[in-house]
């Protein structure tokens, strides 16, 4: 086990490279910079910047300069709010957080019952039912559902916020202000869970469906077990395991995802950072991002091949 | 036949369809044969000659899309087909229980063997926890494993398969059930570790007057172990007779085929005898005989319309129009 | 009457009566997919759809795009199904017009990545070692990045760059399919190893072929039942990254119609409250498309390899 992880380790450092060198050279490419864009600044003003940023050195070097610092946990300075990108990103990542966290919650809890409730019952018209509904939530542009749900339930209905975490002006504190971020966060979160959750599950459908029909599963029956225990116990065990390692791919995904939820609901979190860095070209916070969300789906897809091995005792023991 | 002992079991005329898109795949088709209680009964046949489904049948495990269409299986005093699913469930792993053919794939691979064991034990004969482990551990010996203790610990994929079988028979023993349905047991198995599972399943028959239920196409592992044999073809049972009588005096085609393609000790041939031909597919079978186009003593009738099984002296059943008189032998 | 024949008939006697059919599988496959209402209903739509983005125009009067200053922001109405947008655009024949690239968007970036994604795919399965490697640590590093940001960081740079808005859609397209390719590559990849392993190639071994005549001839058209299903889905994939690029402002611009760009017009608050056929009709134009796609591409996966259905 040792010796696999260790393994694992060491292949994730091509990786890596790799993925700071695309990163980077995407970024390099743009002919604009941050001090390009802001005209009041006279030329000598401008090459002094550059030079404070490192902006005026070959690609090359800069690219150096930038990994080694990356590789200490230095994502460099965003320009625009004048501080560091790392600060910057933990001032908003909670909130990215919060939302993430609800959606994985609902997504997972929702996935679940229907995925394998629709595969015991095979064939019904709730069955046909879960795989038209999965085919929906998976062909809807996430933008389109956002302003949909804005559209009816804020503009028209004025049951929730349009957009934000607390209205503006809001003085509230203790748990009116917690209620108040909750009704805020009740469309992002719709959003991205019904974005979320046909895929999932129709993937514990096919688990649930491919598992039924092992032949362990007759086994179960075979000794005369409730089909609660065959179903639960039996089958949905083995249905589990390999979705243990979605879980670890799946954070973050859904931070990336919710980048254009986030620019729609007005969220403060880093999806609106990022776009908000787009619009000005603070390039910092974008490769800052990009290649924390990288690691972090690294990082993630190892953890996710521990866990497996942890969970599933075919692999533990080697 | 002898009637000595009382029947255990009894099916009659069962048929299990499976509907498939291409159409109805008619596995098992009116197949009636009976068990006699403490005997072992093997039923032979080719693969996809419907002796599996027969057994699944019998448990009432036959998986979509096969459904049992017709038929009743007698056991003690009630139709197993008619019982509610809750009843039938009662009787699995208790009074009737199976072993199958894949001891790699039959065990849940993430649940121990103790787990594995100790749960008909809790859910039919209502032990608690503690009672079902000290029980297991003396299933797992009685089967010939030692250290039971630690087996109990163990997963399924630390174990080979041999050792795996032994589980399976131990957990198919556990409510000491009264038919026990063995399902080509030993055919993922190695050879040496084969005549070990034969042996143990003969000692339990001896043990614990367990009627036995055996679907094998060995014939070599039917001489071992049955009292009585039913050959299958495409569905249906095409001859039956008590184990010696059947070896000594094969009468259906097939079943001399068989027989004939079975190697000898001592009898030196040139080719090992193989019968001609496959088993049909089982859609859209005619009025014809199944086996005739593969028969060597054809008959123009075997070609329009099937034979009925009946009854010859020493409890031997042929479907055979050779054996119907007033058949015209004419090519 | 060996045992391993045995295990497999004796669980489904159908599954051993169907491989002994002599159809041809494509015409079996082609009479599944028949069967199978909802991929019915999925091409029916498509076609439909492609008539409408294509021929449809034709029989517009509004297709010269004029702007007609006294008929903008219009609500639906006899003369304008959808009304009009705030140039005085009949907003029906815009949707077919801006149909026409994104469903050209979603396909060519499909075609391409399937090329791409296919032929690296086989020669890395086919080669392996160190050609293999290259290939999918490569591929790895592409499907590592979080693909929406990325797209962004692209699009963002092609604005940077000035690029006319004719030349775009073409950047688009091999946007998406650099980031389609990987995927793509690792299924053919996978399937290539398993099929070198079957006998009929080690007949090709013996027959002393060429490789290139090897992957082409023999390998790759035996992965083509499941590149149709999963090129099938990335059009769907495709189109939606193109909507989400386009809404954006990042994607194709206009005057280039989009059904993402149209949608642009959500970013307006005037015309998000009160102007709902500016940007609802695309919306649905977009969701309709992909699940027609989708169930369609279920339905080829099904059809295609009995085996995936279950």
């Amino acid at each position: 086990m040792a010796i696999y992880v260790l393994r694992r380790v060491l292949n994730m450092i091509p990786i890596l490279i790799g993925v700071s060198v695309i990163i980077f050279f995407v970024f390099a490419m743009t002919p604009g910079d941050f001090v390009d864009s802001n005209q009041k600044l006279t030329p000598e003003r401008q090459a002094e910047l550059r030079a404070l940023y490192g902006l005026d050195k070959p690609v090359l070097e800069r690219y150096f300069i930038w990994m080694g610092n990356v590789l200490q946990g230095d994502f460099g300075y965003s320009m625009q709010h004048q501080i560091p990108v790392t600060s910057l990103l933990n001032q908003y990542l909670w909130n990215s957080f919060m939302i993430a966290v609800a959606t994985l919650f609902l997504t997972w809890t929702i996935a679940l019952f229907i995925g394998v409730f629709s595969a015991v019952r095979q064939h019904s018209w709730f069955d046909a039912l879960v795989t038209l509904g999965v085919f929906a939530t998976m062909s809807f542009p996430s933008f389109f559902l956002g302003l949909l749900l804005i559209k009816f339930f804020a503009v028209d209905l004025h049951w929730l916020p349009v957009g934000g975490m607390i209205s503006t002006g809001s003085q509230t504190t203790g748990w009116a202000y917690v209620w108040e971020v909750a009704k805020h966060m009740i469309l992002p979160v719709i959003v991205l869970t019904v974005l979320g959750v046909g895929s999932l599950t129709r993937y514990f459908r096919t688990n649930m469906l491919d598992v039924i029909r092992q032949d362990f599963v007759r086994t179960a029956r075979a000794k005369g077990l409730k089909e609660k225990v065959v179903v639960y116990k039996h089958a949905l065990r083995n249905a589990l395991l390999p979705a243990i390692t979605l879980l670890a791919f799946e954070l973050p995904g859904l931070f990336a995802g919710a980048i254009i939820t986030e620019k729609i609901f007005n969220w403060p979190g880093v999806g609106q950072i990022h776009m908000q860095a787009l619009e000005i070209r603070d390039y910092p916070v974008l490769m800052g991002l990009t290649m924390l969300l990288s690691m972090l789906t690294i990082v993630g897809n190892l953890l996710a091949d521990i866990m497996y091995g942890v969970a599933d005792p075919r692999v533990r023991i080697k | 036949m002898t009637t000595m002992t009382n029947t255990l079991a009894e099916i009659k005329g069962l048929s299990t369809y499976f509907h498939t898109e291409e159409g109805i795949v008619k596995a098992v088709d009116d197949v009636s044969f009976s068990i006699p209680a403490g005997r072992t009964v093997a039923v032979v046949g080719e693969s996809g000659c419907g002796k599996s489904v027969t057994a699944l049948s019998v448990m009432r495990l036959v998986a979509e899309p096969g459904r049992i269409e017709k038929g009743e299986i007698r056991f003690g005093d009630q139709d197993l087909l008619r019982l509610r699913e809750g009843e039938m469930r009662g009787l699995r792993g208790n009074d009737i229980a199976m072993v199958f053919q894949e001891p790699m794939s039959s065990l849940n691979p993430v649940l121990t063997i103790g787990e594995q064991l100790i749960e008909p034990l809790m859910e039919h004969r209502l032990l608690s926890k503690k009672e079902a482990r000290a029980e297991s551990a003396g299933l797992i010996t009685r089967v010939g494993i030692p250290r039971a203790e630690e087996m109990l610990k163990a997963y399924p994929h630390e174990l080979s398969g041999g050792m795996l079988q032994r589980i399976m028979i131990a957990i198919a023993l556990s409510c000491q059930p009264k038919l026990l349905i063995a399902d080509e047991p030993t055919t993922a198995l190695d050879v040496t570790v084969q005549a070990q599972i034969l042996d143990l399943l003969n000692g339990i028959k001896a043990e614990s007057n367990t009627a036995i239920l055996l679907i094998t196409h060995d014939l070599g592992v039917v001489a071992e172990m049955a009292d009585h044999v039913v050959v299958m073809y495409a569905g249906k049972v095409i001859e039956e007779a008590p184990v010696i009588e059947l070896f000594q005096n094969p009468r259906h085609p097939y079943t001399k085929g068989l027989l004939r393609s079975k190697p000898v000790i001592g009898r030196r041939e040139e080719r090992l005898y193989s019968i001609p031909g496959q088993v049909p597919q089982l859609i859209g079978l005619g009025e014809a005989c199944a086996f005739a186009d593969r028969c060597e003593s054809c008959l123009p009738v075997c070609r329009e319309r099937r034979p009925v099984i009946t009854q010859g002296e020493n409890g031997h059943l042929v479907a055979c129009w050779l054996y119907e008189e007033g058949v015209s032998r004419d090519e | 009457m060996s045992a391993n024949a045995g295990t497999v008939s004796e669980k489904n006697p159908g599954v051993r009566a169907k491989s002994a059919k002599p159809a041809s599988p494509w015409a079996h496959a082609f009479r599944r997919l028949r069967k199978n209402r909802l991929a019915v209903t999925g091409l029916v739509f498509l076609i439909l759809m492609g008539l409408f983005c294509t021929v449809g125009p034709l029989f517009s009067p509004y297709v010269d795009e004029r702007v007609t200053g006294a008929n903008f922001n219009r609500p639906p109405s006899a003369q304008n199904w959808l009304g009009t947008d705030n140039l005085g655009r009949d907003i029906l024949t815009r949707l077919m017009l801006a149909g026409r690239i994104s469903l050209t968007v979603g396909i060519a970036s499909m075609l391409l990545s399937v090329l791409i994604g296919s032929v690296l795919g086989a020669v890395a399965g086919y080669y392996r070692g160190i050609v293999d490697q290259v290939i999918m640590r490569f591929a790895d590093v592409l499907m590592t990045i979080p693909s929406l940001p990325l797209l962004i960081i692209m699009g963002a740079v092609l604005s940077d760059l000035k690029v006319p808005s004719d030349y775009r859609i073409y950047i688009v397209m091999l946007m998406l399919s650099i980031l389609g390719w990987p995927g793509l590559a690792r299924l053919v990849r996978s399937q290539i190893l398993t099929l070198s392993q079957r006998e009929f190639m080690q007949a090709t071994e013996v027959l002393g072929l060429r490789d290139r005549r090897k992957i082409f001839v023999h390998l790759l058209p035996n992965t083509l039942p499941l590149l149709i299903v999963v090129a099938t889905l990335s059009v769907a994939g495709a189109i939606l990254s193109e909507s989400v690029l386009s809404y954006l402002g990042l994607g194709v611009t206009p005057p280039t119609p989009s059904w993402g760009n149209m949608m642009d017009s959500a970013n307006s608050l005037i015309d998000f409250q009160k102007r709902p056929w500016l940007w609802m009709p695309p919306g649905v134009a977009i969701f309709a498309t992909v699940i027609a796609i989708n169930l369609l591409g279920e339905g080829l996966r099904d059809a295609l390899d009995p085996k995936m259905k279950k």
